[in-house]
C-alpha cells in the first residue's frame, strides 16, 4: 500500500506492473511474452469489444439487413463506419437498431425486435438478416435464436442471431460469433457451376477497394473467386462459398475460425496469405498456384508461369517508383500498432523496402507464437507490445524518436500531439494499401507524411531535438 | 407455438406506431455526453463503468471529431464481473486511472450494462474511499448514464450537475466565500464557442467559471511533453467556488424543464440562476448580453458590440442570397432552436426541425426563440431518426440541410448543401474550431451560409459567373 501512495502523486512511469510481461525489448531478455489476457481495468486499452469484432467481420456484406438489437450506441458508432466498398447494393451503410429503452430492458425487447425486422424486411428486402446481440441483451435473456427462426419463416429469408454480447470476451469473441453466424449460410448454394480452380478471399474487407485488386490478380491467373469474405461481400456468395478449391485466409483472428470449420465439414483446405507488402502478395499468390497445380495438375497447366509472369510484371512497374520515395525514406523509423499481428508482420516487412526501420511493434490481440516470429524478424531493440494503451505508446514514441506512426484511428491524435507522421492502416482509410498496387500507395503515403515540411515546426523538432543537440 | 405468439403480441404492442425499427439514428447514447462533459475538468480522465468496447466506440467517434487524443478509462468487465457484479474492477480501474494517468478527478459513468447488473456505483465509490483511506486519493464524480435512457444531452446535464453536486455538497451552511465570478454551464458547444463565451463575460468585466471548459483539453496545441492528461478545464477549487457566485447561466431552452446544476445551486445556496437559449443570432445573444449587463452593471467593451453591429451589416449585404430559402434543421435539442432563431432571422424558413431527443418541447422554445421573426412555424418532430427525416422533409422540398455531418447522405441524395455545424463533423475539417455562438458565431455560420449558396450557384451554373 505505501508504495502504491507514493506512487498516486509523483513518479507515474508509463509501464503497468500488471502488463510488465505483455512488453518485449528485443535482445535484453530471452523472449517471453503474455499476450490474450483481459485488459486492465483504468488503463484505457485501444482493444474492443466482441460486438465490434463480429461487426466488423458481417459488416461488409452488402446485401444484408445488420438490426443491432440494444440501446442506440452501438448502432450509432458503427454507422458508415469503414469503406468497404461495394460493386452492387449498399444496405450495409445503414444503421439500425431496435434502440431499446427502459421499459423494453424491464418486459423483454423480443417483441420489438420481431416488429423491427418485420418492418426492415418489408422495406428492405434483404437476402439475409444479422441480428446481432448486444450486452444488454445477453443479460434481460431475449430468446434471440426463437425470435430470428420465427421472423425467418415469416420472411423466407435467413434470419441468423449473431452472439455478440459486448462483455463476454473481446473481440476475437466477436471474430467467432461472426464466423458461426456465417456457416450457416455456407453450404446452402449451388455449386454446380463453380470451376475446381477457385478460391474464397477470406479476412479482406475491401475496405478501399482491395478485395477488387486481388481478384483482377486471381482471375489473371485463370482462378475464380467465389466469394470475397466478407470484402464486398453478398448473402449468395457466401451460400456458394463451399464450392470453392481453396480457401485463402488473410487477417490471424478474423475469418480463420469459418476457414477451419469449412474444412472439417467440406474438406476445403485453407492457406494463411497477407496482401500487405511485396513479398507477402507474391508469396500468397504463389500459395494458390502450388496449390492447385500439386491439387488438379491436369487443370493448372501454365498456372505457375501465369502467376510468374503477373508478379514479374507488377515488379517491375513498381520497384522504379518505390526506389524514388526511398530516397527519401532511407534511415527513417517507423512505429506499428495494429488490430492484428498479421499485418505487423507484412508491415515490417514492406518498410524495408522503403529503407525504413521498424522500432516499435505491436497488436491487439496477437498470441505469443505471433509476437516470437515479429521479435525473431525485428532488429534487436525494438519493442514488441501487446494490447498497449495511450501512455505506453507515447512513452515508446518519445523513446524511439519515430519519424511515422502506423496505426488506426484511436493511435492518431497520440502519434499527432507529439508531433509525429501517421498512416491510417485501419478502417478509415480510403487508399487501397493491399496488392501491389497498395504497397506504392502505402509508399506514397508514407513519403507524403514523412517529408512534410511542417515537422519542422512541431515543438519535439522546434525544440526537442535543438535541446537534445545541444546537450551532447 | 412460441413463434406465433411473439408475432401476433408485436402486433397488438405496436399498434398504431409508423414504426418501431431506428434507422440512422439522431442522437447518441447517455454515456458519451458524460464524457464529454467530464473532459472540461482540469486533471479528470472520464471512465466508463462497462464493457470495454463502450469506451473505445466512443473514443473513436469522438477523436474523430475533434482530432485529439480522448482518453476514456475503463472497468473493461466481462463476463464473471457480470454475474459477480463490477465493483472489484471499478475500484481496480480508479486506482489505475489516479495512479498511471495522475487524475485529479476521475468522472465515472455507467453504462446499460452496469445499470442493469445493478451495480450501485455510490456504494462502491464509498467502500473504494473507505479500503484505501491510507492513500491520497483523486476526487470521484459519479453519474448515472443508462444508454436506454435519454440521449447524449441527458449524459451530458448530468454529469456536470453530479460535478456540481458533488463537489459543492450541502446547503448554505456550506456555501463557499464570495467570489463574484458567475457560473457558466454553457452545455455542449466546441471549443471555439467556449472560447468566445469567456471573451464575452470578460468584455463586461465578469470572470467566468465556465463549467465544462474543454476548449483546451479538445482543442490543445502540438506538445513537446505528451501529457496523459491535457492541460487545461475548470480546476476542481473553481467548481467548489462556484456556490459561492453572484450568479450562474445555463445556456438551453431546453434543457429547464430537468433539474440541473444552475438549478441545485439555486436551491442549495441561493446564487441566482439566469435560464437562456443557445445564444444564436441577434435575439438571443442580446439574451446574453442583457443577462450579463443586468449581473455586472456594465455595457460590454466596444469591440463586443462592434460585432453585432458588423454582423446587421452583412445580413444587409447578404440577405437577398438566402432570403426565403427553405431549411431542414436536426441536432440537439438546444441546437435546433438556436439555429432555427438563426435562420429565422436572416430570412430562412425552416420547414422542418428534427431531434432525436423526445418529450423536450421544441415547438414552443422554438416560438419563444423567435416570436414573430418566424413567418411560418416549422414541422416540429422529437424522437426522430434520418429515416422520418428524410420521409417527412422529401415532400417539403427544402434547399438546404443545417446540422452535424450524419445528414451528409441526404443532402447528396437530394443535391441540396448541408449546412455543416455542432457534433459530430466527421467528414469536414475544424469542428472543434468552428463557431456558432455570439454576434461573431453568427457572423460565421452567415458567412459560410452564403458561401455555399454561392457556390452551389457557380457550380450549377453554365457560365460560372466570375462576380455574384
Amino acid at each position: 500500500m505505501t508504495e502504491t501512495a507514493t506512487a498516486t502523486r509523483e513518479a507515474r512511469p508509463a509501464i503497468f506492473e500488471e502488463r510488465k510481461d505483455q512488453i518485449h525489448r528485443i535482445g535484453s531478455e530471452p523472449f517471453s511474452m503474455a499476450c490474450n489476457r483481459d485488459s486492465l481495468a483504468g488503463a484505457v486499452s485501444q482493444r474492443a469489444c466482441v460486438f465490434c469484432g463480429s461487426r466488423v467481420v458481417l459488416y461488409p456484406i452488402a446485401d444484408a439487413l445488420h438490426l443491432v438489437h440494444g440501446p442506440i450506441g452501438c448502432a450509432a458508432y458503427t454507422w458508415d463506419i469503414r469503406g468497404a466498398l461495394s460493386s452492387g447494393p449498399e444496405l450495409h451503410r445503414l444503421s439500425f437498431s431496435t434502440d431499446l429503452q427502459e421499459l423494453d430492458v424491464i418486459f423483454g425487447g423480443e417483441k420489438k425486435l420481431a416488429k423491427a425486422l418485420d418492418e426492415l424486411i418489408a422495406r428492405h428486402s434483404p437476402k439475409a438478416a444479422f441480428v446481432y446481440s448486444t450486452c444488454i441483451v445477453g443479460l434481460i435473456g431475449d430468446d434471440l435464436g426463437a425470435v430470428c427462426k420465427a421472423a425467418s419463416l415469416r420472411h423466407g429469408i435467413p434470419v441468423i442471431p449473431v452472439q455478440s454480447e459486448g462483455f463476454k470476451g473481446n473481440k476475437r469473441e466477436g471474430y467467432q460469433a461472426a464466423c458461426k453466424a456465417m456457416r450457416q449460410l455456407v453450404g446452402t448454394g449451388d455449386i454446380s457451376d463453380i470451376s475446381p480452380l477457385s478460391v474464397n478471399i477470406m479476412g479482406d474487407f475491401n475496405l478501399a477497394g482491395e478485395t477488387w485488386i486481388i481478384k483482377r490478380y486471381l482471375e489473371r491467373m485463370g482462378i475464380q473467386v467465389v466469394a470475397g469474405i466478407t470484402g464486398d461481400g453478398r448473402v449468395d456468395d457466401l451460400r456458394r462459398a463451399h464450392g470453392a478449391g481453396l480457401n485463402m485466409v488473410q487477417c490471424s483472428g478474423s475469418t480463420q475460425d469459418l476457414a477451419k470449420m469449412m474444412r472439417d465439414d467440406f474438406g476445403i483446405p485453407f492457406v494463411r496469405v497477407s496482401w500487405i507488402g511485396i513479398e507477402d502478395v507474391a508469396e500468397s499468390l504463389y500459395a494458390v498456384a502450388d496449390h492447385f497445380e500439386l491439387k488438379h495438375p491436369e487443370l493448372a497447366s501454365g498456372l505457375v508461369e501465369r502467376t510468374a509472369e503477373l508478379v514479374r510484371d507488377e515488379l517491375s512497374n513498381l520497384m522504379p517508383k518505390l526506389a524514388e520515395y526511398r530516397r527519401d525514406l532511407e534511415g527513417k523509423r517507423a512505429a506499428v500498432y495494429v488490430g492484428g499481428s498479421f499485418k505487423a508482420f507484412s508491415l515490417v516487412k514492406a518498410f524495408r523496402h522503403l529503407g525504413m526501420e521498424v522500432v516499435i511493434v505491436g497488436s491487439q490481440t496477437g498470441t505469443e507464437e505471433d509476437y516470437r516470429e515479429l521479435a525473431a524478424i525485428c532488429a534487436p531493440g525494438t519493442i514488441v507490445v501487446d494490447d498497449a494503451n495511450p501512455l505506453e505508446l507515447s512513452a515508446f514514441i518519445k523513446e524511439k524518436d519515430v519519424d511515422i506512426f502506423v496505426g488506426g484511428v484511436k493511435e492518431r491524435p497520440i502519434a499527432f500531439k507529439l508531433g509525429v507522421g501517421f498512416c491510417d492502416h485501419n478502417h478509415e482509410r480510403k487508399i487501397a494499401l493491399e496488392g501491389f498496387e497498395g504497397m506504392l500507395n502505402f509508399a506514397k503515403e508514407i513519403h507524403a507524411s514523412v517529408m512534410s515540411p511542417i515537422w519542422r515546426f512541431v515543438p519535439r523538432r522546434e525544440f526537442g531535438l535543438n535541446k537534445k543537440d545541444a546537450e551532447v | 407455438m412460441q413463434d406465433d405468439a411473439i408475432i401476433k403480441d408485436a402486433a397488438n404492442d405496436y399498434k398504431g406506431e409508423s414504426h418501431v425499427a431506428t434507422t440512422n439514428a439522431c442522437k447518441l447514447c447517455t454515456p458519451l455526453g458524460a464524457t464529454l462533459a467530464f473532459k472540461g475538468v482540469e486533471g479528470a480522465i472520464p471512465f466508463l463503468h462497462g464493457s470495454q468496447g463502450c469506451a473505445t466506440y466512443m473514443r473513436r467517434y469522438i477523436i474523430s471529431h475533434f482530432r485529439e487524443p480522448m482518453d476514456i478509462a475503463s472497468s473493461s468487465l466481462g463476463e464473471k464481473n457480470a454475474i459477480y457484479g463490477g465493483g472489484p474492477n471499478l475500484k481496480k480501474g480508479l486506482l489505475n486511472a489516479m495512479q498511471k494517468y495522475g487524475a485529479k478527478l476521475v468522472g465515472v459513468a455507467t453504462t446499460c450494462l452496469t445499470e442493469t447488473i445493478g451495480d450501485d456505483v455510490a456504494r462502491i465509490l464509498a467502500e473504494f474511499r473507505e479500503e484505501f483511506s491510507d492513500l491520497p486519493l483523486a476526487e470521484v464524480v459519479h453519474v448515472s448514464t443508462p444508454s436506454y435512457s435519454g440521449t447524449h444531452m441527458d449524459g451530458f446535464h448530468g454529469a456536470v450537475k453530479a460535478l456540481a453536486d458533488q463537489l459543492c455538497p450541502g446547503g448554505m451552511q456550506d456555501k463557499a466565500a464570495p467570489s463574484g465570478r458567475v457560473n457558466l454551464m454553457p452545455g455542449m458547444v466546441s471549443p471555439a464557442d467556449i472560447r468566445h463565451l469567456r471573451e464575452i463575460c470578460l468584455g463586461f468585466g465578469v470572470t467566468p467559471t465556465i463549467l465544462p471548459d474543454y476548449s483546451e483539453t479538445l482543442d490543445g496545441p502540438a506538445l513537446l511533453e505528451y501529457e496523459n492528461i491535457p492541460s487545461g478545464g475548470t480546476s476542481i477549487a473553481e467548481i467548489r467556488a462556484m456556490s459561492g457566485s453572484a450568479a450562474s447561466i445555463e445556456l438551453g431552452r431546453a434543457i429547464t424543464t430537468q433539474e440541473t446544476a444552475g438549478s441545485s445551486l439555486r436551491d442549495r445556496f441561493g446564487v441566482p440562476l439566469h435560464r437562456l437559449g443557445l445564444p444564436m443570432g441577434i435575439r438571443e445573444t442580446d439574451g446574453l448580453f442583457n443577462a450579463l449587463k443586468q449581473i455586472s452593471g456594465n455595457e460590454p467593451s466596444r469591440a463586443l458590440s462592434l460585432e453585432r453591429g458588423r454582423y446587421i451589416d452583412s445580413l444587409v449585404d447578404g440577405h437577398k442570397y438566402v432570403s426565403g430559402m427553405r431549411a431542414v434543421v436536426y441536432g440537439e435539442e438546444d441546437l435546433v432552436i438556436g439555429l432555427t432563431a438563426f435562420l429565422a432571422e436572416v430570412g430562412v424558413q425552416p420547414v422542418l426541425v428534427a431531434t432525436g431527443a423526445k418529450n423536450r418541447g421544441v415547438a414552443g422554445h422554438i416560438e419563444a426563440a423567435c416570436g414573430e421573426v418566424l413567418r411560418e412555424m416549422p414541422i416540429v418532430r422529437e424522437g426522430v431518426d434520418f429515416f422520418d427525416i428524410v420521409e417527412e422533409a422529401g415532400s417539403l422540398s427544402p434547399d438546404i440541410l443545417v446540422g452535424h455531418s450524419k445528414g451528409q447522405k441526404a443532402a447528396r441524395d437530394w443535391g441540396i448543401p448541408l449546412l455543416r455545424c455542432g457534433f459530430p463533423i466527421h467528414d469536414r475539417f475544424g469542428g472543434q474550431r468552428m463557431l456558432h455562438l455570439g454576434y461573431r458565431g453568427a457572423q460565421s455560420l452567415f458567412d459560410r451560409l452564403v458561401n455555399i449558396v454561392l457556390e452551389k450557384k457557380q457550380t450549377d451554373s453554365d457560365i460560372g459567373y466570375g462576380y455574384l
